[in-house]
């Protein structure tokens, strides 16, 4: 018993990683209607530019709240600089720009910071919380944090016009536009978020992964795995579609199939609620007039 | 067909005259009076490009030689090309090196996968793939593949050392293993699991009690580390690349799992991975090793640690000191140079081969103090033995004998 408790215990913290990384999916999902494969590497770099800033001296909290603000602007700017002139273009030029930003931040930050991994501090004491290796204070606060984010995100889409227009602009451009909506603007200001999430995320991850430029690699696909689940248009979705696969992986490979399948398992889990039910979980069936 | 006319006759009798006391070698191409064109494939961008440490000591060293007069009189033209670790990518760039650039041989190629990609073409072509960058167990196979040769310590082999020490100096073994689902992972265990089931009468058949895998995507070994301690296990072998190695003993020591640990050499970096999994977890962790770890100051008034660091300081200047690629890339380096050296004027292909596979108790710098290269057409191990050491404070500390795999 007190081995499937830690492994549900273990498999939450991975959930909550997880669900962090599908939370900036989603974001950019509802703001632009496009998935960021650079989600996992702009992260990354983001906590690098934290690390470099702990490393230079800076405490904690400022260089959270810096990096934060400084990955906002980074995804503003990526929005504006790169992706402004292809808002026209066909999707699939989108996804090679994706592409190719995933690999130049991977690339960059190997050159500046080397591969080799570093140890990234963490704001919650790794002690534990009972005294009997089952939840650590620093696990519970990658949840919290998850949760406070969650939080925020879905009061911010749902309760402020600013909200509004940004899911207006994503879901259909032109209407919004004839509704005085600044659609280019409200693009940007979702990648300047979904950057801003991406951020945080990595420095809940990198003290429990270690960081390095491939930190996020094997995190986006089980956080893509998440998004789908818990349903891609839907932020609370995500979230618990994140926690379900960090669960269910931990269990069915300590009890079922064994470790070496998880990721395909992972990857089953998406199929099948494509399959089954293609809004996710928790997703609601968009219907499109044509 | 060439035509022999007055001028070539000319030219070739003043490129004679004018040539000293090398000229008239035997050459295959790539060799000349002047020069040695030696080829080299290795991951500068991609994954692993942290691995391309190597290739850039390497280039370094062969700066070195070249400013001292090259080796007996011939200038090194070392053409090291980026592969970024994709295995088709170096087939495509050693037929380049072999057929365009006419490259003597491949020198230090890095990647198991990469190198098993090439090695049926290097020996169809019957071009050197000489002291391969990778541990793996299948380099020393002259019967079948005469043209290529490893280097380092392979893992099949480390493996079975501590499998011995483990019966030497645990009761009652319980062993839970962590394995990387690879190639290496597959050679460690291998090597590792034959020699404890030769043990079986003493401490019994089923001393393994568990084995995890994991794949490189795996965001973490957690949920792994928590069914090898739930096993009851009193030894963990760790096989896993560095990353995974520190998330491996840093979850250990969190969920209180204190068994006695080896850890394999391909993760024994104080820098890369007791350091971010804390010092204070890794104290006793037990490894093999075959080099002079730089960071030891132990090392520090040793002839070969000042060569070595000169040559940093003046060739290498850019590179993270801590690196051990640049401990190993020096070390290689110099054992082909000798090589070359014992080639003489007779650099052939053939005579490449043969001068790499009679090295005899050839000493290496850098090396740990009694380690000696042997070579024979039969055996194409270059280093078989190693130095156990176990985590002191902040450093890897030798203990015991030279082991190796026949001997212990």
């Amino acid at each position: 018993m007190e081995f499937f408790l830690q492994q549900f215990a273990a498999g939450l913290t991975s959930g909550a990683i997880y669900a962090c990384v599908a939370l900036g999916l989603v974001m950019i999902y509802v703001s632009t209607d496009h998935i960021n494969f650079a989600q996992g590497e702009m992260a990354m770099f983001a906590t690098y530019l934290a690390w470099a800033m702990i490393d230079a001296g800076l405490p904690y909290w400022v260089a959270f709240g810096l990096t934060v603000l400084v990955a906002f602007a980074g995804g503003f700017a990526i929005q504006r600089v790169i992706l402004k002139p292809l808002e026209r273009a066909p999707v699939l030029a989108l996804v090679v720009s994706f592409i190719a930003l995933l690999s130049i931040f991977n690339a960059v930050a190997g050159m500046i910071w080397s591969y080799t991994i570093k140890q990234f501090p963490s704001p919650f004491p790794s002690r534990d919380l009972f005294g009997n290796g089952l939840v650590s204070v620093q696990q519970l606060g990658v949840v919290g944090v998850t949760l406070v984010m969650l939080g925020l995100l879905t009061a911010f889409f749902r309760f402020t016009t600013l909200g509004l227009a940004m899911r207006a602009a994503a879901q259909n451009a032109d209407s919004a536009r004839l509704m005085g909506v600044r659609v280019s603007w409200m693009l940007a200001l979702g990648w300047g978020l979904a950057a801003a999430i991406g951020a945080i995320a990595g420095m809940l991850v990198a003290p429990i992964v270690f960081l390095d430029p491939n930190m996020m690699t094997g995190i986006l696909v089980y956080g893509f795995a998440g998004a789908l689940v818990g349903g891609i248009g839907n932020p609370m979705g995500a979230v618990a579609g994140g926690f379900i696969v960090g669960v269910l992986e931990n269990l069915v490979g300590s009890y079922v199939i064994g470790n070496e399948l998880k990721l395909t398992f992972a990857l089953i889990i998406v199929i099948g609620v494509l399959l089954l039910k293609p809004a996710g979980l928790f997703g609601r069936v968009i219907v499109k007039r044509v | 067909m060439t035509r022999l006319t007055r001028r070539t006759v000319l030219s070739g009798a003043a490129t004679l005259l004018a040539a000293p006391a090398i000229a008239g070698g035997k050459y295959s191409p790539g060799a000349s009076d002047t020069e040695i064109k030696i080829g080299q494939t290795m991951p500068y961008s991609g994954n692993a490009s942290a691995y391309g440490a190597n290739g850039r000591a390497h280039a370094a060293y062969f700066r070195m030689i070249n400013e001292q007069g090259g080796i007996n009189g011939r200038k090194i033209n070392f053409i090291s090309l980026d592969d970024g670790y994709s295995p088709p990518k170096t087939v495509e760039l050693a037929r380049q090196l072999v057929e365009r650039d006419q490259v003597l041989f491949l020198f230090a190629p890095l990647g198991t996968q990469c190198n098993t990609a090439i090695q049926k073409y290097m020996n169809q072509k019957k071009v050197p793939q000489l002291f391969v960058a990778t541990g793996a167990s299948k380099w020393g196979d002259p019967a079948h593949f005469p043209w290529t040769m490893g280097w380092q310590p392979d893992y099949r082999t480390e493996g079975m050392i501590y499998a011995k020490h483990i019966k030497q100096t645990v009761k009652n073994p319980k062993i839970a293993i962590l394995r990387q689902n690879d190639d290496m992972g597959n050679d460690y265990v291998g090597g590792f699991r034959e020699q404890i089931a030769a043990f079986k009468d003493t401490i019994g058949a089923d001393a393994i009690v568990i084995e995890a895998t994991y794949e490189v995507t795996d965001p973490t070994v957690d949920s792994q580390i928590l069914q090898l301690k739930n096993s009851g296990a009193n030894v963990f072998y760790n096989v896993t690349t560095p990353k995974f190695a520190a998330q491996a003993i840093k979850k250990a020591a969190e969920i209180g799992w204190k068994p006695a640990q080896y850890l394999v050499n391909v993760s024994a970096s104080v820098g890369a991975v007791l350091r971010p999994a804390g010092l204070e977890n890794a104290q006793g962790i037990i490894t093999a090793q075959y080099i002079k770890d730089v960071t030891d100051p132990h090392w520090a008034d040793a002839a070969d640690f000042k060569e070595w660091k000169a040559w940093m300081d003046k060739y290498n200047s850019t590179a993270n000191p801590s690196e051990s690629a640049n401990v190993t890339g020096y070390a290689v380096a110099f054992t082909v140079a000798q090589v070359l050296k014992r080639c003489g004027d007779d650099l052939t292909r053939e005579n490449v081969m043969r001068q790499a596979a009679s090295m005899h108790d050839l000493e290496v710098p850098m090396l740990l103090p009694g380690i000696k290269l042997n070579t024979s057409a039969t055996d194409f191990y270059p280093i078989e033995s190693v130095r156990l050491s176990h985590v002191e404070g902040e450093h890897w500390t030798l203990f015991g004998d030279l082991v190796s795999r026949d001997a212990a």
